[in-house]
């Protein structure tokens, strides 16, 4: 069987929260930074999306069907471009006419609320299942959590749902001397399927491309070719955030020249592309992977803590999901929106503390200065928010 | 009279106080000089005339402040030297001068030594060069004064090199002492050593409270019979309450200062985490911003209670009437607090006040509710019951409204005017 390489890309624009003072509580509840997400997303639509998805169209064409690629794009994000760039929708919609491009679920605002609560868990898997649906014509089938969050318990919930793939991350304190280029089964869940993130690889192209100070720079399709047909395994899992081209790797890095060069270079090289679920099912898994508790593909550690690491962080997530009993009850669209939109995880990565080890990663996407200001912005507008909820309680008895 | 700012460009409650002074003294019939390092022309002359120390050209004036300029090293300020400073200001100041690295500055004789008049980091060197300047100005101006007044250690040097320069005799204006400033193993020794060759050098030590009389003599070892303590007052004329649409129906509990050790943040913190297991319809506020601000933060977290406790960073202008409006109960859990005159305005805005004994605002406060910093149970105590019982929170907020409005400087001038008159009549 011939090696096979997945491509997936990770879309997501947090709904950034605008300076909100304690002043503001009880009085003004709007909540958000529209100027700055609707720049943000329009300078990265420019850079990002719109160059890299005419590539990857181009490649797809070219290739007549052998190149293949797979999205996760986050609610949060699907709204942004309804509202700010639906140009860049329309670009997604012409990836997704080829058949090539397999669109995958997730929560709908890239939240935390697989740790959290089940029922929000589903009702945000649904909600962005409903979405793919509404904006791309197809329907998820397989799953991947908020910054590729897996447990053993996770990926059973996702399974409840319906999904029979789900995607993390190949995690070494999961692995030990396994490899993550074979499929694995869920532990407590025989039937759904892990595909493991090969983060050496994939960050290769994320984080060390442009650098020059890495032995192995300047990197070329050729080379990347060169290193997958040597390693050992089935299946190549290429993971990574979409603003990695173009964004993070800039234009003159030479990324967009390495991309287009890339389909060719594997194919050649006598490999092939699958998207997560052709390889799900195309292979059969090697072994059950043991995950009890929560992994991410997230900084060093590869665990909860650039979310949860500190009581700033434990506090506010304690704080907003206990509101989730109250909100149960209440069917108030507008709450709804404003929950999930608090939801978003970037809320708790900016109060991250981690300065010292990945600190430049997280200090690179912060808007705020630092993670206790970030901390006092968020509680003064969960404040009003919950104030909210508590007069629609009130009303409604 | 020497001052380090007056109103209206000031960095916190110094300039503020000596603007009282002069104006208190002017009802009292004693007219003044007031020097001071920067004057940028606006400030309000109608109870005093300004000296702007800038405009005046450099004498050799003492042997005693050559000496000590000799020995500064004219280095940045590493430590928090001045209680009255916006800290935010401060540690961009400092900042800065780290970027820039050390000051090369000398001034010659016959020249014009441009002062801040800030608490930046050549503080030091300010503090130096004023003193070369003031005892210029008071020999220029001998013959129009009678008494030299000098205002916290920043001025110290100037006010000795107009005494030994003149022989006129020097009362030295203690708003605040190092010992209030931190603790003891984190004294400047700098600001100690001037601080207490001035109270030294001076014929009067006018104190703003009893408990800074205290440290005076006890710490300073000054002969307590020329230390006097005159305490603050506070000029309300022309100021409106602010009326302000509240957002939040709860009640609300306000800190105002700076977040630092010797406000007593912490013991704020847990006296709110104690009431808020007694009662839900309160938030508490935490305005200002300080070297003890993120840990106070991660205290509020730890605790449980960021959705009930809020921070607002540093207030300007307006913001802090608007906080005022705002409250319900106001309180200065002070470990150490020289005077404090938050209080005061807290309770002038109507706002009922909880003050540790610790302050010496606490002295004069009747109308105040009064705790030990330290005691987290009856200051969530107190808190609870201005919140719980109206009664209570009506009497106090009636009774402190009048209190504050008697506390006026012409009664703490003419007291200050018996200081100068004693010495006088010494002579």
């Amino acid at each position: 069987m011939k090696k096979s390489v997945c491509l997936y890309f990770q879309v997501h624009q947090p709904t950034r929260l605008r300076l909100y003072r304690f002043f503001d509580i009880g009085k003004e509840s709007h909540y958000y930074d529209d100027y700055t997400n609707r720049t943000i997303l329009k300078r990265i639509a420019t850079k990002c999306y719109l160059p890299m998805n005419e590539l990857l169209l181009k490649a797809i064409k070219e290739n007549e069907g052998n190149f293949k690629v797979a999205f996760s794009i986050s609610g949060s994000a699907l709204e942004q471009f309804d509202r700010y760039a639906p140009e860049v929708l329309d670009s997604f919609r012409a990836l997704a006419a080829t058949g090539c491009v397999e669109f995958l679920c997730e929560t709908y605002y890239h939240s935390l609320a697989s740790v959290a609560s089940e029922a929000e868990f589903n009702h945000q898997v649904l909600k962005h299942k409903q979405a793919i649906e509404h904006y791309f014509g197809v329907t998820p089938v397989a799953f991947r959590n908020t910054e590729l969050i897996y447990s053993d318990a996770i990926g059973k919930m996702a399974h409840k749902l319906g999904f029979k793939t789900i995607l993390t991350e190949g995690a070494r304190h999961i692995l030990g001397q396994r490899s993550p280029n074979y499929v694995y089964t869920n532990d407590i869940c025989e039937r759904q399927k892990v595909l493991l993130r090969d983060y050496a690889l994939s960050d290769d192209i994320a984080f060390r491309f442009s650098n020059k100070a890495w032995c192995e720079y300047p990197l070329t399709a050729d080379k990347f070719a060169g290193w997958i047909k040597a390693k050992e395994g089935e299946i190549f899992n290429l993971f990574m955030d979409y603003e990695t081209f173009g964004e993070h790797q800039s234009a003159d890095s030479g990324i967009f020249d390495f991309m287009a060069a890339l389909p060719k270079a594997i194919l050649d090289a006598g490999m092939k592309f699958q998207n997560p679920t052709e390889t799900a099912s195309k292979h059969k898994a090697v072994a059950s992977l043991s995950v009890p508790d929560p992994i991410s593909w997230a900084d060093e550690e590869r665990d909860l803590t650039a979310w949860l690491g500190n009581e700033l962080q434990q506090d506010a997530f304690n704080k907003l999901y206990g509101l989730q009993e109250k909100l149960s009850i209440l069917d108030d669209a507008s709450l709804w929106v404003d929950y999930g939109h608090l939801q978003e995880s970037d809320h708790l990565y900016y109060m991250c503390t981690k300065f010292f080890s990945d600190g430049e990663i997280h200090q690179r996407f912060n808007p705020y200065n630092t993670p206790y200001e970030a901390f006092i912005n968020y509680m003064n507008v969960l404040s009003d928010f919950i104030i909210r909820v508590n007069n629609a309680i009130a009303e409604k008895q | 009279m020497f001052g380090w700012e007056f109103p209206p460009h000031i960095a916190g409650g110094l300039g503020t106080a000596c603007e009282g002074i002069v104006k208190g003294l002017a009802y009292n019939g004693v007219e003044t000089l007031f020097v001071m390092p920067s004057a940028s022309g606006d400030e309000d002359q109608s109870a005093t005339t300004i000296i702007n120390a800038s405009d005046v050209e450099v004498r050799n004036v003492s042997s005693t402040v050559d000496e000590f300029i000799n020995k500064v090293k004219f280095m940045y300020v590493d430590s928090n030297l001045v209680p009255y400073v916006d800290p935010d200001e401060y540690f961009s100041a400092i900042e800065q001068m780290k970027k820039e690295g050390a000051l090369e500055t000398s001034v010659g004789f016959g020249q014009k030594f441009k002062f801040s008049g800030k608490y930046g980091a050549n503080l030091m060197e300010e503090v130096a060069r004023y003193a070369q300047v003031g005892g210029t100005i008071a020999m220029q101006h001998k013959d129009e004064f009678d008494v030299i007044h000098a205002h916290d250690w920043l001025t110290y040097l100037a006010g000795i090199a107009a005494k030994e320069l003149t022989g006129k005799p020097l009362v030295v204006h203690v708003h605040a002492t190092s010992y209030d400033r931190g603790d003891e193993k984190h004294i400047d020794t700098r600001v100690l050593d001037i601080e207490t060759r001035g109270m030294m050098a001076a014929d009067r030590v006018v104190t703003v409270s009893d408990l800074t009389r205290n440290i005076v003599i006890n710490k300073y070892k000054i002969d307590p019979s020329k230390v006097v303590t005159v305490h603050n007052a506070v000029d309300f004329s022309g100021r409106e309450n602010l009326e302000v649409e509240r957002g939040v129906k709860d009640k609300v509990v306000t800190f105002l200062g700076r977040i630092t050790f010797q406000k007593g943040p912490e013991y704020f913190i847990e006296a709110a985490a104690k009431v808020l297991k007694r009662t839900k319809n309160v938030r508490f506020v935490m305005a200002g911003s300080g070297d003890m601000m993120n840990r106070a933060i991660r205290q509020v977290a730890r605790l449980g209670i960021s959705d009930r406790f809020h921070f607002t960073g540093f207030l300007r202008g307006q913001d802090v009437q608007k906080m005022f409006a705002l409250s319900d109960v106001y309180i200065m859990p002070s470990v150490s607090e020289p005077f404090g005159i938050s209080p005061l305005e807290a309770m002038r805005s109507n706002v009922p006040s909880i003050i540790s004994f610790q302050s010496g605002a606490a002295e004069v406060l009747k109308y105040a509710l009064k705790v030990d910093f330290w005691d987290v149970d009856a200051m969530a105590d107190d808190i609870y019951a201005l919140l719980q019982y109206p009664a209570l929170a009506r009497f106090a907020t009636r009774q402190g409204f009048d209190e504050v409005n008697e506390l006026k400087w012409n009664g703490a001038t003419a007291k200050l005017k018996k200081v100068y008159e004693s010495l006088l009549n010494q002579q």
